[in-house]
Parts: structure tokens; C-alpha cells; sequence
């Protein structure tokens, strides 16, 4: 394949294989399922995937039906890291021995639940021990799979079923943990944020991640129109919104090098705009809690802020 | 789909048959569905790489047409299509209708 060289073309793309078939069953309209399609449309050599349970996990391989054209292996709920770790060395130890000649990649992926919370300890483990692999969070920001209960991904705010809104609290009443700048204090080669609406930024970016030496983390966020209560045909468009008013930056972490990818400036949408289409945040537009939205903006604004402080201090001089 | 028996399962829980749900159609879950315009359509090609379930079909770097065997029905290609001068290419019709 020449199709690095070549600038990124969806043209040129449609000559590639893609490698998620249909007849999976995530629901209609997912996110996830377009992030791993544009993630293995971005892979020039040959990948190996490990999974960690979730939803894409047990909805695209049902068995002995299997949605995946790659090497993919899924072995439970806390391990995808550690798995990916495993599959990446005896890689290498069979290439010393000159039993395979071929250049291979390997590449995690988990949900929030898996990553932020259940496969936490695994994946922390993967990217210090320095293996060369890339893992990949979908973050639709609850467990979703089991029936949308909080993870440590879930926003301030929102309606979980195991925090749900009530007379006693309105939602989730801590903030998300910020993952993707606990990997990239791992040092890691490489740590990014995502969207699937800029799919140019995103394949750019796996393609970065595959191609450095050494671990590599990305977080890139992905409606889910069960968990999000939206509609079906909205996963995009809140992506892009996600992003618009820097709830979900677009950034990556280049060896220590800090870089802002895309940066809406005037434009920045202010955070309900984001908030108003989801159901999951529809009791925050309720008379009496005008503190929690302003709360909500607030931790936004603090995060970009502080976002743009690390890159100008540890940016591109 | 064929259903298999007990004896013909792989072991150890494998699957050898790479993208075999392929063989699995989906296309029943649709209440609404896909319909192309092609005097409309812009070659953005937008709707194939938005689509969840690998159901835009393209030929010669082309989008021509929908799988419908797999297209659940969701909409995001109607939704991201641009169209032409505010006419889209793609539009959401009721299924049965």
C-alpha cells in the first residue's frame, strides 16, 4: 500500500479493504462501529486486534460468527491491555528467532468501562512495560453493554442508572477522570484525542500512533443513542458538537510535545448546545439546577484553558 | 444463515471464518431506509465512511448505492449527506410504504 505517501482520500480509501463486515449487532447507529472501521482503513500492515468485553466485543462476535477480516482475540473484561501485551511479544520473540518475517501491528480496543475503570491497572501496566501497541478507547461515557450504570468516563451530570436523577441528586455529581492526559504523564510515544466526524484527523492519527516506537494511547469519543437518549441518526453530529465546544478537544502528546489539532477559537459553541440534544442531561435544563450548567461550562472552560497552557509550555517551539 | 450443529462448532471457542456475520442480515432490524438520489449526489463519499455498518457500497471510487441486507436503517448518511444546492442525496423513507 502507497497510501501514505499519497495524501488521504476517501476515494483512495474505497480501494482498501474494509475489515469490519455488516451483520454485526451493534445497534443502530452507533458510534463505535465507524471508529473501527476508519481505524482499520488506516492500517497499512497487517493488525492484530485484542478486545476487552463490551459492546463491541460481544456484539461483533457472536459466536461462530465473527464481524472482524483481521487476527482478533478477546479474553475478558480487565485485560485487552495486558492481552495486546502478550500477542506484541511473542511478536517480537519469534521474530528474533526468525520463525516470521512479516511487519505486524497490534491494536486494544475497549470501551470506557474497560479502559477507564475495569482495565485500568492492565493497560497502565502495558504502556509503562513499553510494548509497542496501540490501544483505543471508545468512550461513550457509561457501561453502556450492561445497561448504561456510571464509569469514571461519565460526564458531570448526567442520568446513569446506578446515579440516577432523583429528590437526593441530580445525576453523576463528580466530574469525568481526564484519561487521556493520565496516559500521556505515562510518557508514552504517543497520546491522542479523537472524534469520528473528523475521520482526516483521526486515521492521521492512527497511523502516527502505529508507526512510533513504542506504546501508544488514544481516547476518541463515540455516541451511543441508547445511553445518550438521542436519536439514531445523530452519532456525528454530536461527535462534531463534542468537539465544537471543547468538551472533547482535539489534541495528541508526541513524545512530552503537546499539540492543540484543532482549535474552534470564536467559534466555540457554548457546552448546552452539546447538553440540550441528550436525554441523559435533560433534568439540567430543569428550573433549579442553572448551577449545574454553569458548572458544567465551568469545568469545560477550565479544561481547555489548561489545555492550552500545556501547549504553549511543552508545544512546538 | 445456516444454523450449525453441536459437532460442526469450532473448538476452543474460535472462529476460522474471518467476517462471516457478513452472513448474518441485519437488514430487518430498518424501520426507515436509505433512499440515493443520484442527480443529487456529489461523490463526498461522507455516507460511506459515517456508516456503521459497512452498508454504502462503492465502485470505482464511486458510492453507488446501499447493502440493504445490513443497513440498519439509522439515518447518519441522510443526516451528513450535503447534497446539492441544499438538496440531499440521501433521504429517510418508511419501510412498508
Amino acid at each position: 500500500m502507497t497510501t501514505t505517501e499519497k495524501p488521504m482520500t476517501l476515494k483512495s480509501l474505497t480501494h482498501k479493504n474494509d475489515n469490519l463486515s455488516g451483520g454485526h449487532r451493534m445497534c443502530s447507529g452507533c458510534g463505535a462501529p465507524t471508529i473501527v472501521r476508519q481505524v482499520l482503513l488506516a492500517c497499512d500492515e497487517p493488525v492484530v486486534i485484542a478486545n476487552a468485553t463490551g459492546c463491541l466485543e460481544v456484539s461483533t462476535c457472536l459466536f461462530p460468527y465473527t464481524a472482524w477480516k483481521v487476527p482478533w482475540m478477546h479474553s475478558a473484561f480487565e485485560n485487552a491491555a495486558a492481552t495486546a501485551s502478550g500477542i506484541e511479544t511473542m511478536y517480537r520473540s519469534l521474530r528474533k528467532q526468525g520463525k516470521l518475517k512479516k511487519e505486524m501491528k497490534f491494536i486494544a480496543f475497549g470501551g470506557d468501562g474497560g479502559t477507564y475503570d475495569i482495565g485500568f491497572q492492565a493497560l497502565s501496566g502495558a504502556m509503562e512495560r513499553g510494548h509497542q501497541l496501540l490501544y483505543i478507547c471508545y468512550d461513550n461515557g457509561a457501561y453502556m453493554n450492561t445497561g448504561i450504570q456510571r464509569s469514571s468516563a461519565t460526564p458531570f451530570g448526567a442520568d446513569t442508572t446506578t446515579q440516577p436523577v432523583g429528590s437526593a441528586v441530580q445525576g453523576k455529581t463528580q466530574r469525568r477522570k481526564d484519561l487521556t492526559r493520565i496516559m500521556a504523564a505515562h510518557n508514552v510515544a504517543y497520546a491522542a484525542q479523537a472524534s469520528p466526524h473528523n475521520w482526516k484527523d483521526l486515521m492521521t492519527k492512527v497511523k502516527k500512533a502505529l508507526a512510533t516506537n513504542g506504546p501508544a494511547y488514544m481516547g476518541v469519543v463515540a455516541p451511543c443513542n441508547r445511553g445518550w437518549r438521542t436519536q439514531t441518526n445523530d452519532s456525528i453530529v454530536l461527535s462534531r458538537l463534542a468537539v465544537d465546544t471543547c468538551y472533547w478537544p482535539l489534541y495528541e502528546v508526541e513524545a512530552g510535545k503537546w499539540t492543540i489539532n484543532y482549535d474552534p477559537k470564536e467559534r466555540k459553541k457554548p457546552i448546552v448546545e452539546w447538553l440540550k440534544p441528550q436525554g441523559r442531561f435533560k433534568h439540567l435544563f430543569a428550573p433549579g439546577n442553572e448551577g449545574m450548567l454553569e458548572k458544567f461550562q465551568k469545568l469545560v472552560d477550565d479544561d481547555w484553558e489548561s489545555l492550552h497552557k500545556m501547549a504553549s509550555a511543552f508545544g512546538a517551539k | 444463515m445456516k444454523q450449525m450443529k453441536w459437532n460442526e462448532l469450532p473448538h476452543a471457542g474460535t472462529v476460522l471464518k474471518a467476517g462471516n456475520a457478513n452472513e448474518y442480515k441485519t437488514g430487518s432490524w430498518r424501520t426507515y431506509k436509505p433512499r440515493w438520489i443520484e442527480e443529487n449526489c456529489i461523490q463526498c463519499l461522507f455516507c460511506w465512511i459515517y456508516c456503521p455498518d459497512s452498508a454504502v457500497t462503492t465502485k470505482d471510487e464511486k458510492m453507488n448505492g446501499f447493502d440493504y441486507d445490513h443497513c440498519k436503517g439509522c439515518g447518519v448518511c441522510a443526516m451528513e449527506c450535503p447534497g446539492k444546492k441544499g438538496n440531499k442525496a440521501i433521504v429517510m423513507e418508511e419501510e412498508g410504504k
